[in-house]
């Protein structure tokens, strides 16, 4: 509620949402036949380049979970004629940068490079994508990082509760599994496999690309051919949809620390479901990542419950969930999940206010802006675009999309997105007053 | 910090300075430094108050005090609604939050460029015009017992990090934890906040950095309308605080733990800061990190312990000299299974050694120059990252001409100069080594670290920002 004192505020609260930032977006069709979305800035002498090969993780062979992952972090231990070392140094005299990752969903290469030797930049990152060498002492080296990280998951309380909750909700599919795979699987893991891997995951049939900076889109074209052109013509396909397994209750994972880590959720939505907006705006309302989001006020801002809390949706290609999570004092967690249990049953009920409506919709169009704030993050939304098959005018387009949900669209499907006697929460920590439930 | 973000920025190498003409700094009668960053590529804007007093500037037995205060900073004023202060924002799509260091407190905002006059208004309005209730005081007292039970109390890793600089640190206040120790914390009051509030929040110890789609002359006009009638503050004081007294003795410490999965060495030794007009030094640091351990396949210790012999899964050095009384130098070894912590030490120590006496190559060197130079490109991409530098930089009191100078500094630092840094600061009598183990009698599982290294690629996202509209 506003006090009269806030005039001067209040009439700066009336103006409209910011004027979006000028992101032009160009289609681009290499010669070879590779599209890329390209946004044109020669304000700085770089280019930065993200590209995603759909699949992922979830490709991995029956047996060698973690062989897409491990792959992924032995691209660029050496290539072509270059061992690992020599290839760090090819790159770093160019002060370029490569980075590789593996998601659930798709194999990602996030490179920058200087325009002044942009031309042995992509020489030398076509050589990883194109011939890696999977030396067997770099797939050693690598893999004992692996199995590092492994071990140290095993006693990290946060990992233990997001792992227990996909196994909870994705039965027998890849999801339902880390895709850093297990102490086992990866120490059984060949070079043969992380070859197979290689050949599996890089292809040209499931490619997305976004590049920002001080590059032409001839250029652009040229370069994608170059760097992608010697590629297979075809790789492993995705698996279909993940079951569905969750059922409602709390688990407990006995953990000797202060605090409990909580992951708790539901089912969620497909990100092109007709009500993805509106179950954007309810999110943001219930626990999106700001302090004014019903479970920042209720279990941290007036209770002192936790440091932070936060829900997510997240809808991946073969399986959606909704998502929260936070940390508590053992014995206070109890408390703090009645008040999730509580909201969760409230806004099923009744929905949101027309003025909570309101903000968030300003929040959400007005912040939007924000997010294009250099050519590296420009690159990676459009790559994240393509992923979720939006077209390159969904930037113009989007905030009005939002500005269209209505009062009743949410309360509609607040009733379908929030299934209070769905939740499963899981608790790893010594929580006090917390009965677990099958 | 208020929420989820680390509570002191790591410095990483070479510092990108924009160009000088992106740039501009004047200064209010009542005191505030104020710094101009251009960046007219997008609409936005980033609204930065750095004020000079942080957690080392806390008298002994309220430890905390810093960063309670900043979390109070949020309640309210008396235009400001109750907690309303980040609502405000948000709706008007800004986003917000605060950290607290050793030495500095910041406060930002991002926000469409159109609207800087508004998160003007409301900076200004609490520095001088907080608002809090006792009750306001007893509940956020619970949430920073709550921060400090997952950052530090939760993790091994950070309770051994504590330890390390609490005995690395034997007089200066940079051996406190920023976040308090938690008997002193929970006995902070609302009276000991608006003390440390009156005390230090005023125009003549802060600077302000707006960064963005401005204009300077709209900037200082703004700031002379919101920022400019504000009184300054007496009561502030040059930064004389605890120097450290001559070090003579080596110090070693175990942390054991049961939720310790891979043990590790950690060594700290002190190290000499960024001085005004005097950053030669703290350059030769920055580069000899890098040589050492900034690279999992060139560098010293990965090529000594992760190559040459199979004793290390993962090792690395950093330097942080961006501080007032003192920088530190790290060394980090994760042993590889079956290399006991003492081996990995000694293997480490004999790295260093041999680098001491043989230098570094000379190739490697030239890269690092290289890609100093390229940073300097890559560091324009990122408004935000400039302004944090200018921000936390100006407040350990280097001027505009350091930080602009730095990248020359670094580009004229010769391999002699990296070599006489290296035998200076590698004394273990100033130095303080750590071992992270597993709770004694459990079956030794030597390495691993406590986050996956880089090198082995990103973990799945559990949490994606895709799929956001």
């Amino acid at each position: 509620m506003l006090r009269p004192i806030l005039a001067a505020f209040a009439l700066v609260l009336a103006l409209v949402a910011p004027a979006l930032a000028e992101v032009k977006i160009q289609e681009v069709t290499s010669p070879g036949g590779f599209k890329a979305w390209l946004v044109e800035d020669h304000g700085i002498p770089f280019t930065a380049l993200e590209i995603r090969f759909v699949g992922g993780t979830s490709l991995d062979a029956p047996g060698k979970r973690g062989a897409t992952y491990l792959m992924s972090g032995l691209i660029e231990e050496g290539a072509g004629d270059l061992d690992s070392r020599g290839f760090a140094e090819a790159r770093d005299g160019l002060a370029a940068s490569f980075h590789f990752s593996a998601s659930g969903d798709s194999f990602g290469v996030s490179a920058k490079f200087l325009t002044e030797n942009r031309d042995q930049a992509v020489d030398l990152l076509a050589l990883a994508l194109t011939r890696p060498r999977f030396d067997q002492d770099a797939v050693d080296r690598v893999r004992e990082q692996v199995l590092t990280g492994l071990r140290s998951d095993e006693k990290d309380p946060g990992t233990i509760a997001s792992r227990t909750f996909d196994a909870l909700a994705f039965g027998d599919h890849p999801y339902a599994t880390a895709g850093e795979g297990t102490l086992d699987s990866v120490a059984a893991l060949t070079r043969d496999d992380i070859v197979a891997a290689w050949k599996g995951a890089i292809a040209r049939d499931r490619v997305v690309i976004g590049a920002a900076g001080d590059i032409s889109a001839e250029d652009l074209g040229k370069l994608l051919d170059k760097l992608l052109g010697d590629l297979p013509a075809t790789g492993t396909p995705q698996p279909g949809p993940a079951p569905w397994t969750l059922t409602p209750g709390i688990s407990v994972v006995d953990f000797p620390s202060p605090q409990s880590v909580v992951f708790f959720g539901h089912e969620g939505l497909r990100r092109d479901d007709p009500d993805f907006f509106a179950a954007y705006v309810l999110n943001e309302v219930m626990g999106g990542g700001r302090f004014s989001a019903r479970l920042m006020r209720e279990v941290r801002e007036k209770r002192g419950l936790t440091y932070g809390i936060g829900t997510y949706l997240v809808p991946m290609d073969l399986g959606e969930l909704y998502l929260g999570q936070f940390s508590a004092s053992n014995d206070k967690v109890a408390a703090a999940v009645k008040v999730v249990q509580d909201e969760w049953a409230r806004i099923a009920a009744e929905g949101i206010s027309e003025q909570e409506l309101a903000e968030t919709k300003t929040y959400l169009t007005g912040s939007y802006a924000l997010r294009f704030s250099g050519n590296g993050p420009i690159a990676e939304i459009m790559v994240g675009m393509q992923l979720d098959h939006l077209p390159a005018d969904y930037i113009a387009t989007r905030n009005a999309k939002l500005e269209a949900v209505t009062l009743e669209d949410v309360k509609r499907v607040a009733a379908r997105l929030f299934r209070p006697d769905h939740l499963r929460f899981v608790v790893v920590g010594q929580p006090v007053g917390l009965t677990p439930t099958p | 910090m208020r929420f989820l973000r680390p509570l002191a920025l790591l410095t990483a190498l070479a510092a990108p300075p924009a160009l000088a003409e992106d740039v501009t700094t004047f200064q209010l009668d009542n005191g505030l430094d104020v710094v101009v960053i251009e960046d007219h590529r997008a609409p936005l804007v980033v609204q930065q108050i750095w004020y000079r007093v942080g957690s080392a500037d806390e008298v002994p037995g309220k430890s905390g005090i810093a960063h309670f205060l900043e979390h109070l900073m949020f309640k309210g004023t008396g235009k400001i609604p109750p907690n309303q202060f980040s609502a405000m924002i948000e709706a008007q799509g800004g986003d917000d939050n605060a950290f607290t260091s050793y030495d500095y407190t910041a406060y930002y905002q991002r926000i469409a460029a159109d609207r800087l006059e508004m998160v003007m208004d409301m900076e200004s309005d609490r520095m001088r015009n907080l608002r809090m209730t006792e009750e306001d005081v007893t509940t956020e007292r619970q949430v920073i017992l709550e921060e400090r039970a997952q950052r530090t109390d939760s993790d091994p890793g950070a309770l051994l990090g504590e330890q390390m600089r609490a005995a690395l640190y034997m007089n200066s206040h940079y051996g406190i934890p920023i976040i308090g120790w938690r008997h002193e914390m929970e006995g902070l009051t609302r009276d000991d906040a608006l003390a440390w509030y009156r005390k230090y929040y005023a125009p003549n110890n802060a600077t302000l950095i707006v960064a963005g789609d401005v204009d300077p002359a709209e900037v200082k006009r703004l700031a002379e309308k919101y920022y400019g009638p504000i009184k300054p503050s007496d009561g502030i004081v040059p930064r004389d605080r605890p120097q450290e007294p001559p070090q003579l003795a080596e110090r070693r410490l175990t942390l054991s733990d049961e939720r310790v999965s891979n043990p590790y060495v950690y060594r700290q030794y002190l190290a000499p800061a960024r001085n005004p007009g005097d950053q030669k030094d703290a350059a030769a640091l920055l580069i000899l990190a890098e040589l050492l351990g900034g690279s999992g396949q060139t560098s010293v210790l990965a090529r000594a312990l992760q190559f040459d012999t199979q004793t290390a899964v993962y090792t690395s050095a950093f330097y942080d000299g961006t501080a007032i009384d003192s920088g530190s130098f790290g060394l980090y070894v994760v042993p590889a299974p079956g290399v006991t912590l003492e081996d990995a030490e000694a293997a480490m120590d004999k790295a260093v050694d041999g680098f001491l006496a043989k230098g570094p190559d000379p190739a490697a060197f030239d890269r690092i120059k290289t890609q100093i130079r390229a940073s300097e490109i890559y560091g324009k991409d990122d408004i935000q990252g400039l302004a944090n530098m200018y921000g936390e930089e100006l407040t350990i009191g280097l001027t505009i001409e350091d930080i602009q100078g730095f990248d020359d500094v670094l580009g004229a630092v010769t391999i002699d100069d990296v070599m006489q840094a290296a035998h200076k600061v590698f004394n273990r009598n100033s130095a303080v080594t750590g071992w992270l183990t597993p709770v004694t009698g459990e079956a030794p599982a030597p390495g691993a670290a406590e986050s996956l290294p880089a090198s082995a690629g990103d973990q799945p996202a559990d949490l994606p920002a895709e799929g956001t509209p």
